[in-house]
């Protein structure tokens, strides 16, 4: 068990392209940490590259307490759980487990008793005589988890190891490894792009695009305060709304509409707002509000989601099933929950209002500017 | 969807450019050497590569080389030595009767095989994806003769066109025709095209089945609902769905007639060659080693490899645009 | 429909007929006596004489200088069929591993070098590979038989192809797990490849019994000669003779067809699979 730390690191390709650039990263010794993003955002390759199977263009990446850019990966003291498991198919489930200690030259009785620790833990016991094609896919997915464990390694690596599996197995495999993971305490960095499993299974969210870190936080930490647009839209489900907005004094207009709160007056003219779709609600008689015309609507039983526009922009609202619908609604938000963005860099604007959330005033109505 | 198989040794084995330039088409983004990760050792390829390598160095590239040489040369008859005489070994080969009337009958030959042997393996490989009952067995049966030598398949036509105890020329004989194999030019020339063309057969009903069955049922029942004639979706689906396997048998079986019907050949015509049917690589044979024309025995293999040459970049430029790959 | 199906079976019966019929008339014709076939021309039904005939093939001393029999000549296929199977696997093999699995500087002209040896047939170089062969002093071996066959890249085309559909994480979780190489080679590639090596194993046996022009120039000692390569002996005698010895020619042809069919029957599934799907 060690902590990993990621200096600086880039890859770049023969053909100049640079897949991650300058990543720096530091895990804590027995931390969860999971790197997400939407394809081609780096972050299997970086993850490769603390496995040893890509070079390291530039930086350095320790484990331990050693740095390991050119250490052969089955030097580097890792176990890595693949995609599409890498199974060996020809080797029986008992054979898959040994195969990384044996080829260590651990003694016969040690591997014997490692797998069978590993077997009981996974539930796999009964399988040990099978072949890998006998197995279902949730099996399959224990033994490439198994085959880490055996090792003893000082840390996991996942890449995407739950995005061959249906749903349901999904949901209940990522408990699995959370729970795995608490008991044996190992460190472990985890790729995936499906952003529901980056917030329940890590402890620090890595959030990359474009082989650059957005943002890196605790998942919740993430979730409420984004850090840019791009993580702003990519955590969290549905996407969080953001529009464009002028601001005039403390008004702020999103195209013909306005709302107005207060304490604006530190923030540029021109901003990005960002609206989480469960943070929208309908607006009492009196509130002030954006006109939303519907254009569809989708039922998920606990709740029910708004597809509509405001002047042609499209925002999603979350709302209770109970609420009537008619074509158009008016929505309004706390003040408390708007988001502010740098309309050209994407970056959050420090919300003005954050130190005085308590003492805020309700927001008074307003006359829509238009019809 | 259809996967249109590309390569495959038989007796037409050595000459499947053509199904290698497909499959390395197919992916054309992809290096050749594709793995995400390799080993990187400075000597251990060279290594695994060293036999392969020595081997075709020796019997590949030095004979094709000697041969591209010694066909600018004329060679002593009684060994002494050898001159330089440019292209005269080409202009003697082109400009001789007897090689152009080789070459037609070549192309005839060539021709008329492909076709034939495409036609009936095609028929047999649609019936035999139709029927449910005994279809196991028609395949195992209609494929036997594919583990057959040439040369044996010649003797099996030299039994059934035997003067005297041939069975088909006994039965020609029932037509008026005086079948005479051997001695009549014609004659012997339709027995080796049909002997040829019954070798051939199970190749292209083998992979004409094969290519059936990787049309998906889906895409079959589509055709059934959107089509009433069988034949015309016959001709319209399956046909253009087929046509990636009729390509790549296309140029199998051209490189066959050409090339793998020499043991048909050199059996059917007993080294009598004189008033017998030809093709060109039988007569590059006669010349080299019945001849002992070394340089004009070499000007008609470059002009062979030329031929293959040309055949598949073309086969593969021209054919290939009008094929539906899935 | 009923009556389509009808003519389906006709048609498919007609191909069956035509395809074995002339193997059926071989094998039955071949149990008769030479005079019997003189007399009466081909046979669809046995004679009695299966065993006497097949057994004069086997162990008779022919050919012109009297020390090739039958049981020789089928030694000789054998071993040029085995012999060239299991060359062309070894060969191929390592030569795909070398060029899938490593990163290495003349990678792509070794590639298209091995590559261009599928353009050429044997066919179109006989003369100066003969030349070459008499160069070496290889006329009249096992080496000089098989070796030369080797030098087409069909194998290794087939095993790269494999070898790139064997997944990548496959790899790399063998160097995690420390396998080295040669190490992954064997304990990973080699018994993946089994199906493969069995289908390219039955192809190139079939393959290699079957040379027939190769054989006829590198062999002029008759305790060389193959059944294949034996043939236009048989035929060159039966022709000379009086009452040709019919029956001695087709066992010899039933003979020198018989383990590629039976191989071919045995292993269809194999067979057809490595011809059709190499690429799997």
């Amino acid at each position: 068990m060690s902590a990993i730390n990621i200096t600086n690191v880039s890859k770049i390709y023969a053909g100049g392209v640079e897949a991650v650039k300058s990543v720096s990263i530091d895990i804590a010794d027995g931390e969860f940490i999971v790197l997400v993003g939407p394809s081609g955002c780096g972050k299997s390759t970086l993850l490769r590259m603390v496995a040893g199977l890509e070079t390291i263009s530039k930086g350095t990446v320790e484990i331990g307490d050693r740095i390991v850019n050119t250490v052969e990966p089955a030097e580097r003291d890792i176990a890595m759980v693949f995609q599409n498991y890498a199974l060996y198919p020809h080797m029986t489930v008992y054979d898959n487990l040994a195969y990384g200690v044996k080829n260590r030259g651990t003694p016969k009785a040690e591997i014997d008793a490692r797998v069978t620790e590993a077997a009981r833990m996974l539930q796999l016991e009964k399988y040990l005589d099978r072949k890998p094609r006998a197995l279902s896919g949730g099996q399959r997915q224990r033994v490439a988890m198994g085959r880490a464990i055996v090792r003893k390694p000082a840390a996991f690596l996942f890449d995407e190891p739950l995005s061959n599996l249906d749903a349901k197995l999904r949901v209940s495999m990522r408990g699995e490894i959370k729970q795995l993971q608490k008991r044996l305490g190992t460190t472990s960095i985890y790729v995936t792009h499906d952003q529901l499993e980056a917030m329940t299974l890590a402890d620090r969210l890595v959030v990359l695009n474009g082989g650059e870190i957005e943002q890196i936080g605790r998942p919740l930490d993430v979730y409420h305060s984004p850090a840019s647009t791009f993580v702003a839209s990519f955590i969290g489900s549905p996407a969080m709304n953001l529009l464009r907005a002028n601001r005039e004094g403390n008004r702020l207009h999103f195209g013909s509409q306005t709302l107005e709160t207060d304490r604006l007056s530190t923030l540029p003219t021109e901003l990005t707002i960002g609206l989480r779709a469960e943070d929208l609600r309908i607006a009492q008689a009196g509130e002030q509000s954006l006109t939303l015309k519907i254009d569809y609507v989708e039922e998920l039983g606990a709740q029910r989601l708004v597809h509509g526009n405001v002047d042609g922009k499209a925002i999603t609202a979350a709302l209770s099933p109970e609420i009537e619908l008619a074509d158009t609604i008016a929505l309004t938000i706390a003040p408390s929950r708007l988001h502010f963005f740098d309309p050209t860099t994407g970056k959050r604007l420090p919300r003005p209002l954050d130190a005085c959330t308590s003492t805020l005033p309700q927001a008074t109505m307003l006359e829509p500017a238009a019809g | 969807m259809t996967h249109a198989p590309s390569l495959s040794p038989t007796s037409a084995a050595p000459t499947t450019a053509a199904g290698f330039f497909r499959r390395f088409r197919s992916a054309p983004s992809e290096p050749h050497f594709a793995k995400r990760v390799q080993f990187s050792s400075p000597f251990l390829p060279y290594f695994f590569l060293a036999p392969q390598m020595a081997i075709i160095f020796t019997f590949f590239y030095w004979p094709s080389v000697q041969a591209i040489q010694s066909s600018f040369y004329l060679e002593d008859p009684f060994g002494f030595g050898s001159t330089f005489v440019g292209i005269s070994n080409y202009t003697d080969v082109l400009k001789s009767t007897e090689y152009l009337g080789i070459a037609r009958f070549t192309a005839v030959f060539t021709a008329v095989v492909t076709f034939f042997s495409l036609a009936i393996g095609l028929l047999l490989a649609v019936k035999a994806d139709g029927v449910i009952r005994g279809n196991a067995t028609y395949k195992t049966l209609l494929i036997w003769v594919y583990a057959i030598a040439p040369p044996v398949a010649g003797l099996m036509g030299m039994m059934l066109f035997d003067q005297h105890i041939g069975p088909l020329v006994k039965f020609v004989a029932l037509f008026g025709w005086d079948m005479k194999v051997g001695l009549n030019y014609t004659d012997t020339a339709t027995a080796m095209i049909i002997v040829s063309i019954w070798k051939q057969i199970p190749y292209n009903f083998i992979f004409f089945l094969s290519g059936l069955q990787g049309i998906p049922v889906s895409v079959r029942e589509a055709a059934l609902m959107d089509c009433r004639s069988g034949f015309r979706r016959f001709r319209t689906v399956i046909l253009p769905l087929l046509a990636p396997t009729a390509f790549f048998l296309l140029i199998i079986n051209t490189t066959y007639a050409l090339f793998d019907t020499f043991g048909v050949i050199d059996v059917m015509v007993k080294d009598k060659a004189a008033n017998n049917p030809i093709t060109l690589v039988y007569k590059v044979y006669m010349d080299g080693f019945r001849g002992n024309d070394l340089g004009g025995s070499s000007a008609q293999s470059v002009i062979l490899m030329i031929i293959v040459f040309v055949l598949t970049i073309f086969q593969f430029r021209f054919i290939e645009r009008r094929v539906h790959y899935s | 429909m009923q009556r389509a199906k009808l003519f389906d079976h006709v048609i498919l019966l007609m191909g069956v007929f035509i395809m074995i019929g002339p193997l059926v008339v071989a094998l039955m014709t071949s149990s008769h006596e030479a005079a019997d076939i003189h007399r009466n021309g081909l046979s669809i039904l046995p004679g009695g004489h299966f065993v006497e005939t097949y057994q004069t093939v086997l162990t008779k001393q022919g050919g012109f200088t009297g020390k090739i029999t039958g049981l020789r000549m089928m030694m000789n296929s054998l071993i040029l069929g085995l012999g060239f199977a299991a060359g062309k696997i070894i060969l191929s093999m390592l030569a795909a591993y070398a060029l899938v699995y490593f990163r290495f500087r003349f990678a792509t002209i070794t590639f298209w070098m091995i590559f261009t040896t599928l353009l050429l047939p044997l066919e179109v170089r006989i003369l100066p590979s003969y030349e070459v062969m008499n160069t070496l002093h290889l006329t009249n071996t096992y080496t000089g038989l098989i070796v030369p066959l080797l030098a087409s890249a069909t194998g290794t085309f087939y095993f790269r192809q494999f070898f790139k559909s064997i997944p990548d994480e496959l790899l790399e979780a063998a160097r995690i797990d420390g396998a080295g190489p040669f190490k992954f080679f064997i304990d990973v590639i080699v018994p993946l490849s089994k199906t493969m090596m069995a289908a390219i194993f039955i192809i190139m046996f079939v393959y290699g019994w079957n040379q027939y022009l190769w054989p006829t120039l590198m062999t002029t000692d008759e305790s060389f000669f193959t059944l294949v390569r034996g043939i236009k002996q048989i035929l060159l005698v039966w022709v000379g003779s009086n009452i040709p010895d019919y029956n001695e020619a087709f066992a010899l042809a039933i003979l020198a067809m018989l383990p590629p069919v039976m191989i071919v029957m045995i292993f269809q599934r194999w067979f057809i699979k490595g011809l059709t799907e190499s690429d799997k």
